[in-house]
């Protein structure tokens, strides 16, 4: 298949089997970009998450154009948005038309708390795999104790504690490049 | 012309809104109130539809909000308006990512970042189980209680999908099992 066509088809797969935010679309990524195709690995994803949640947009959007991107320039990232949006525009077209009720179906309600639960599965075990690549030493086990602690029961904006980490990481790199600097003179 | 103004009001909800589908909430609530294309009850109505059907929610939010507005191409409008500025910004960044990624100040900047990222993506995760797998009040205000099937549920696919050869299998399956489980024991 022309490889255009390929990130389109693949993201546009990728939107039909996200339900909910842009996390719950990363096990789909990791299963389609990083283990089937190769576009990306699962560093260079926690990057895009890391980026696209503090930058303009909506992560989903923006880590579709980042893969993209990468794969194939512009074109490749105009084009994976492209597909990751356009089951969105189908399906809720097809709702708002005719079934404005569909949230209130009931059986629509219980087979979503089932989709839901799942996701959570979903997601743990995706951030078990992202965390044996990323949290790996002492320093980023501090790190990512920090940022889940502050993040999740002190509520502090993603953008915030994203721009801390870098410096953090930045601070703690060019210390240890100096240290090992003072060891050889 | 509607279809225009579709997309530059989306165009700058996609530029405003920073991080996932809910922070484009605030934003849809404001251009319904200075719009009247929609109301407050719509906008209730297309968040749970937003959030049952599959899709980036921000992304199911626009297509609602624009087909409501004017139809199909209402819908396409302020899609595509909602993700112009991710392309444009996303695509500069990566290019200027891309010319340093060799150099020592942005791979001690992206040490830094993977675990930070991996923790707010837990942090999500974290609270959607919150909000799935447990439930606060019932008679006592105080009382955390578990939804003790979706608990069971969560926890028979993680073992499945990490420690069975059923790991082999496309997430989605598991996906329309939980929702045929959802479904039949009426959770």
């Amino acid at each position: 298949m022309n490889i255009f066509a390929d990130l389109f088809f693949t993201f546009a797969k990728i939107g039909v089997c996200t339900f909910g935010g842009g996390y719950a679309m990363l096990p789909i990524l990791q299963r389609e970009v990083v283990e089937k195709k190769g576009w990306a690995t699962d560093e260079e994803l926690t990057d895009y998450y890391a980026i696209g949640q503090c930058t303009p947009g909506i992560i989903a959007v923006n880590t579709a154009t980042f893969i993209g991107f990468k794969y194939k320039g512009w074109l490749g990232g105009i084009l994976a948005t492209l597909g990751v949006v356009f089951p969105s525009i189908v399906i809720i077209t097809v709702i708002a038309a005719g079934l404005t009720n569909f949230a209130e179906i009931p059986v629509v309600q219980h087979a979503l708390r089932g989709v839901n639960a799942c996701v959570v599965a979903l997601i743990a075990s995706s951030v078990i795999k992202l965390g044996k690549s990323t949290v790996k030493d002492a320093v980023t086990v501090c790190i990512f104790l920090a940022v889940l602690g502050l993040a999740f029961f002190v509520g502090l904006s993603p953008a915030v504690l994203i721009v801390c980490a870098g410096l953090a990481g930045y601070v703690v790199r060019r210390l240890l490049c100096l240290s090992r600097g003072g060891e050889g003179k | 012309m509607i279809l225009l103004r579709l997309f530059f009001e989306f165009a700058k909800t996609g530029l405003f809104a920073v991080g996932g589908g809910l922070a484009t909430i605030p934003f849809l609530r404001d251009l319904g109130a200075r719009t009247n294309w929609f109301t407050d009850a719509d906008l209730t109505t297309m968040i749970a539809v937003s959030e049952s059907t599959p899709g980036a929610m921000g992304v199911n939010m626009a297509t609602y909000v624009g087909y409501t507005t004017a139809g199909i191409p209402g819908a396409v409008a302020a899609t595509i308006g909602l993700v112009f500025p991710s392309i444009v910004v996303i695509i500069i960044i990566a290019g200027f990512l891309q010319k340093f990624r060799q150099s020592k100040t942005v791979d001690g900047v992206f040490y830094g970042l993977r675990p930070a990222s991996t923790a707010l993506i837990a942090s999500a995760g974290l609270s959607v189980a919150a909000s799935v797998l447990v439930s606060v009040g019932g008679l006592e205000e105080h009382v955390l209680s578990a939804h003790w099937p979706a608990v069971v549920l969560a926890a028979a696919v993680f073992v499945c999908m990490r420690y069975t050869p059923l790991k082999k299998l496309h997430p989605i399956a598991f996906i329309g099992a939980s929702a045929l489980v959802g479904a039949v024991f009426r959770f």
